[in-house]
């Protein structure tokens, strides 16, 4: 039975939200071509990250552990992926599609010489290649590739499999493996951090009030960012914001920017250009505020209001505080 | 410092994406083209680096003939040289390109009889978005890159990048020579001067054939996903419409 390895993200043994739904699309993938799935955990705080894989199919559990393995780095990961898939004998390793995941299948390809396809959506076997559709232009647009390789190796869209439980838990033996690395592997660790703010994120508000080329200046920001503090949100902007300068490129949400799925995303007096529509269109519900009816981004809403959004933004702070003021007198 | 900046020409496409009839690419027939967003701020890291410490910002793109406008727009905002690798293929695969890459980086270094102290690409391509190319060229170099970097700091023979994170930022420190991969949002590219498009026009653009070859990866076909088809339901055309926003929002639970 072939072996497929999944590598579980973490951060000093916090996993990654994408990391689970990965495991799981690994695991519906695995179990359609009848392999068997090993989760790989490496580096500190490995060990606090594998419990519970087991439930999410990880027949085997390999925590790698090494003196030098301290912390992320691109290089120690993918060495140390590429030595246990070596000696494991697998037929495919598999992460998914975050900054640091292709990050360390591209070294992994690099590596060994393999073809890497990356933010793969679906995947279907063709003989001893692989079929799958993939993710071009930030989801815009998909592509029907081939895998000719000995190995395969993907990354999986991120979001692309929602997290889910297997049916009966796999075996989750835990086995340790300790690579061969040497100071040429730790070169690109991570060496220091700096911590900017803890409050709420982009990429994870429940709201995110969105401003674009409509809104016509940094300071007309100041309503965007009430409604946001309002509703206990996070604000965004488009990237002609960005690009003007009114906003720091952090607020970008997009394409080249953050990718925000919250239950409402307001997008005010945004177009909607596919650059931008990526990095929103999984956001549960859209209401767009736009001077423009034919505007894509009212055209894709759930719900639109076609009015001048310097008026109808503040016009929203304020009935919000008028019912809560209410409410409170009332209570 | 030495600097080369690796990028990508590729569609500006606005609010669709529509595909030619062999479903092989954008039909881009009333498209304009531009660098890679990444790679047009990598160009101006670059150009800032140079500005500051001296040295040279080099530009450098495998593409179609006409991808020489994307480097003659690298000059107007202040590369001082620039390599076209002009292919007719169309889709370069991730590993064949950086073979092309590599080959031209290292006669490149030969002609000069010197290194690149620093090489930069785009973190993606925004069109394939393979996240690759950068790190086989680097690897096959046998130097250090990092990706996803939106701050560079020069400490004499070695870098700090910082990646950004949800709460902040990451450090890594590399020696020179090194590889990155640069995000959008490390700079804000400037606009060209009207000194800067003369020199674009005359600058001289060297031109190398690169090698194709093939590796496991091919593309069959593209496609456009399937369409949400959403039926907006307007609620209204002016401050008015507050109430029935707010509605909504205490049904999301929200207010």
């Amino acid at each position: 039975m072939s072996i497929f390895l999944y590598l579980v993200e973490h951060d000093r043994g916090r996993i990654d939200e994408t990391a689970l739904g990965g495991m799981t699309g690994a695991r519906l993938l695995a179990d359609s071509l009848d392999a068997e799935l090993h989760a790989v955990v490496i580096g500190a705080g490995a060990a606090s990250v594998a419990g519970g894989l087991d439930a999410y199919g990880a027949e085997r559990i390999h925590l790698v552990r090494h003196d030098l393995l301290i912390d992320y780095g691109p290089d120690a990961w993918a060495e140390s992926l590429v030595q246990l898939a070596g000696t494991s004998g697998a037929g495919a390793v598999i992460a998914t599609g975050s900054d640091r995941g292709n990050e360390v299948m591209a070294q992994v390809g690099a590596r060994t010489d393999l073809a890497m396809v990356a933010n793969c959506l679906e995947i279907e076997p063709d003989g001893n290649d692989w079929l799958m559709t993939r993710v071009r232009w930030g989801g815009s647009l998909r592509e029907r590739a081939r895998l000719s390789a000995p190995v395969k190796l993907v990354t999986l869209a991120p979001h692309s499999t929602e997290a889910a439980a297997a049916g009966e838990p796999a075996a989750g033996t835990v086995a340790e493996f300790t690579p061969e690395l040497d100071g040429s592997d730790t070169v690109t660790m991570v060496v220091d951090r700096v911590t900017v703010s803890e409050g709420i994120t982009l990429a994870t508000a429940p709201v995110v009030v969105s401003g674009g080329r409509g809104v016509g200046s940094a300071e007309a920001f100041d309503i965007i960012e009430e409604l946001a503090d309002l509703l206990g949100g996070a604000v965004g902007c488009s990237r002609v914001v960005t690009n003007n300068g009114w906003k720091n490129h952090k607020f970008q949400v997009g394409q080249t920017g953050t990718v925000v799925a919250p239950d409402l995303y307001i997008a005010c007096g945004i177009s909607g250009a596919i650059q931008h529509w990526v990095g929103m269109m999984n956001a549960k519900n859209v209401l767009a505020i736009n001077i423009d009816r034919d505007a894509p981004m009212v055209t894709k809403a759930d719900w639109a209001v076609i009015a001048d959004l310097h008026q109808v933004v503040p016009a929203i702070s304020a009935e919000i505080t008028r019912r809560r003021t209410l409410a409170a007198e009332s209570g | 410092m030495r600097i080369l900046v690796c990028v990508k020409r590729v569609p500006a496409p606005g609010a669709k994406i529509v595909l030619t009839p062999d479903a092989q690419d954008i039909d881009s027939t009333l498209l304009g083209f531009t660098i890679s967003p990444h790679e047009e701020c990598a160009v101006e890291e670059a150009v800032r680096i140079v500005e500051r410490e001296g040295g040279s910002a080099t530009v450098m793109t495998l593409g179609p003939p006409e991808a020489e406008e994307q480097l003659r727009s690298a000059v107007s905002v202040g590369a001082t040289s620039v390599v076209l690798l002009p292919s007719d293929i169309p889709d370069w695969d991730p590993v064949s390109t950086s073979r092309a890459l590599v080959a031209a980086i290292a006669r490149l270094e030969e002609e000069q009889g010197e290194q690149f102290d620093l090489v930069l690409f785009g973190n993606e391509s925004a069109d394939s978005g393979g996240y690759q190319v950068g790190i086989r060229v680097a690897r096959t170099l046998g130097r250090p890159m990092v990706t996803g970097i939106k701050g560079i700091d020069t400490e004499g023979d070695s870098i700090a990048a910082r990646r950004e994170t949800p709460s902040g930022w990451e450090v890594y420190r590399l020696p020179l020579p090194a590889v990155v991969g640069v995000k959008e949002g490390i700079n804000l590219p400037r606009y060209p001067t009207l000194k800067g498009r003369m020199a674009a026009r005359r600058a001289p653009v060297e031109t190398m054939e690169p090698a194709a070859s093939s590796s496991g990866q091919s593309k069959v076909m593209l496609m456009t996903p399937p369409d949400a088809g959403s039926a907006v339901e307007i609620l209204g055309e002016g401050p008015e419409s507050a109430a029935a926003i707010v509605d909504i929002m205490e049904s999301l639970g929200l207010v």
